[in-house]
């Protein structure tokens, strides 16, 4: 955890390093008739947060935060090991979105997280996979008019389209 | 004598039987657009303006209001239950209303939400009623320092008293006012910290990206890690026993409930600011003032009554310049003046004397839509509830696809959907560290207004900060949000003194 604390501070503070660097794409001094430049309200504030960075990591050397004294571990091998699944089965699902559409992806993710993750029946995960993107394409689709991405399944929903409009 | 005999007339035409309807009926669609993540007021106002030509002006704005409240009603119900904000107004209520949930007190913190959204809205009414015309004039009389110094003490709130780590707080707040700079700059229109040429940056950092990211990934990483895969969602239960004891708890947060109020009908009514920094900012105050803000952020009670009575009288409040100066204070109000142009009815100063059924029908139709709006919650609240007994295995997916699509909807942009996975892996990281994520949140959503006002001020006095100071309200305001940034230096200072003293 004391690792963590600093190396966060450090990332953190090179961050708002590039944060000011980018900035200053953009004036960042006064512009007379216009004001302050364009850059100026978010270099501040970058500055502000390296400021806060050396302020953290000096409080850290000091041991002055309750991270900085603790001698847990930041992550154990189980708890990567569920961020890992559960980071992962999102990103994939996301992905999906782009190539199967959400009407895809939603039921996929689903069936690995109902079964694999929650070993639920094999009935309960089919009930669930099938009837939530039927009811999320009644609700955003048609009553609200929201459209999810539908990836190369665009086409399968032209006739559905067609019957209710 | 005058206005009581024109809001009787009012509740006359509201409860017509096709107005009465139309409240129960937009009260309802309301609740369930505002409970769902990434759908607020709105969406629900603008998808169903066109159905509003099929009656009277008078009805239709009736219906629309009634909508309007239902969501501000319903966006509590998502934030309480799944820990995503179900609209922006109501990502303050997450703070507070998520832990209680997660302590087995969902019930709780649905009943306080609900009964302080009644609060909030009659209070917002009964000031609309009475005073409408002077405190339009006031919120025109709030200029561009005026607005920045309240913005400035609505940070000053999260620092001063604030139980967190203070420069991890300052760096939340700094993180999330630069990502609210990102996209176009407003005067100059040219890109802006436009990170690696990426098409999506260029219309901003929506801000409920960041909220679902922090509040729905971040939080479900956390709470997935902390019980090792094996979560229990809650405890929940419902009782008239329990019912009775909450309204008997929530009698007690009087105070926060008169401070959130009024903080959010006044934050309501200046153009342009509107429910969302109204909730945001009666949180922060109701944790300045409490003797107990460390444990905020933990499940207090009074976490979840200031945002919700403030985005409820904000959200009447917001009401008030679209009807008497045609100015309106909020996305939701603006649509709502649309659509009095389109039905003929010309909003300002004499809306009051042309239109009086239009207005008191609406004015008193608040009333009512107040009333039915909290009926028709609790009477859903047992629903809720049976929901959250739900295995943990079976909410937690269902929660992630509802960030996924609540992040897509309001943009409809896929790039937020990534950019939004990427906050709650982040986040998850900085919360293990105990960065506080809520002052990112107020800070990007009063960023684009506090940015503008301290431009438009520089430019009036020429560069000089003096003009915070030199206005009278604009200087009231700055000294205390002074006194807050300072309070923190003053307790350190007295707590050294105070242990000098004890070890001499």
């Amino acid at each position: 955890m004391r690792m963590a604390e600093l190396v966060m501070g450090v990332v953190m503070g090179i961050f708002s390093l590039y944060l000011m660097w980018k900035s200053a794409e953009l004036p960042i001094g006064w512009i007379p008739g216009e004001g302050p430049g364009g850059g100026a309200w978010p270099f501040w504030l970058a500055l502000g947060m390296l400021l806060c960075c050396i302020t953290i990591v000096i409080r850290w050397a000091k041991r002055l935060t309750p991270q900085s004294r603790s001698k847990e571990v930041y992550m154990d091998a189980r708890a990567f090991r569920l961020f890992l699944l559960n980071a992962g089965a999102l990103a994939a699902m996301i992905g999906l979105f782009h190539i199967v559409g959400a009407y895809g992806a939603i039921p996929l993710f689903l069936i690995f997280y109902l079964r694999y993750m929650g070993r639920h029946s094999w009935r309960l995960t089919g009930t669930f996979a099938a009837v939530t993107p039927v009811l999320m394409f009644l609700f955003f689709e048609i009553a609200l008019q929201k459209t999810l991405p539908k990836g190369f399944t665009d086409p399968w929903f032209e006739p559905i389209f067609a019957f209710f409009y | 004598m005058d206005t009581l005999s024109l809001l009787l007339n009012g509740f006359a035409i509201a409860f017509e039987p096709l107005n009465l309807a139309l409240i129960i009926v937009g009260c309802t669609i309301g609740l369930f657009i505002g409970a769902m993540p990434g759908l607020g007021s709105v969406n629900g106002v603008a998808i169903l303006l066109p159905m509003t030509f099929l009656v009277p002006p008078t009805s239709a704005i009736i219906f629309l209001g009634a909508i309007y409240y239902g969501a501000m009603y319903g966006g509590a119900i998502s934030s309480i239950m799944l820990g995503i904000p179900g609209a922006s107004t109501a990502v303050a209520t997450t703070f507070d209303g998520r832990p209680m949930a997660l302590k087995g007190q969902a019930d709780k913190a649905l009943i306080a939400a609900a009964t302080a959204s009644f609060v909030g809205g009659s209070i917002g009414v009964v000031l609309f009623t009475l005073f409408a015309p002077p405190l339009a004039d006031l919120a025109l009389a709030f200029g561009a320092p005026e607005i920045f110094a309240l913005m400035l003490m609505a940070f000053a709130t999260f620092i001063g008293l604030g139980s967190d780590d203070i420069p991890k707080t300052i760096f939340s707040i700094f993180i999330g006012l630069v990502f609210g700079a990102v996209g176009l700059d407003i005067i100059s229109g040219e890109p802006r910290l436009i990170f690696g040429d990426i098409p999506g940056f260029y219309h901003g950092i929506n801000f409920l990206v960041l909220a679902i990211g922090i509040y729905g990934i971040a939080e479900m990483l956390w709470v997935i890690e902390t019980s090792k895969g094996d979560a229990l969602m809650s405890k929940a239960e419902i009782s008239v026993r329990r019912i009775l004891d909450t309204l008997g708890e929530l009698v007690r947060t009087w105070k926060t409930m008169l401070m959130g109020s009024l903080l959010g009908y006044f934050v309501g009514i200046l153009p342009a600011a509107g429910a969302t920094p109204g909730s945001l900012m009666a949180y922060g105050f109701a944790k300045t003032m409490a003797k107990d803000p460390e444990t905020y952020g933990k499940g207090n009670i009074n976490g979840v009554v200031a945002p919700e009575c403030a985005n409820n009288a904000a959200s009447t409040g917001a009401m008030l310049p679209m009807l008497t100066l045609g100015i309106p204070g909020s996305p939701t109000t603006a649509i709502l003046l649309g659509g009095m142009v389109i039905w003929g009815l010309e909003p300002g100063p004499l809306v009051f004397t042309d239109y009086p059924d239009f207005v008191w029908g609406f004015i008193a139709s608040l009333y009512a839509a107040n009333l039915f709006a909290l009926l028709i919650n609790i009477a859903f609240i047992p629903a809720f509830i049976w929901m959250l007994k739900m295995p943990f295995t079976i909410l937690a997916p269902i929660i992630f696809v509802l960030c996924i699509v609540g992040g897509f909807v309001p943009t409809m942009d896929m790039h937020d959907v990534w950019l939004m996975l990427v906050f709650g892996i982040v986040g998850y990281f900085m919360r293990k560290l105990d960065y506080p994520m809520a002052p990112a949140v107020l800070a990007i959503v009063l960023g684009p207004l506090a940015e503008p006002a301290l431009r438009q001020s520089l430019l009036i006095s020429g560069g000089s900060f003096s003009i915070f100071f030199t206005r009278p309200a604009a200087g009231l305001i700055m000294a205390a949000a002074l006194g807050l940034f300072l309070l923190p230096v003053w307790m350190i200072v007295r707590r050294k003194m105070d242990q000098r003293r004890k070890a001499s």
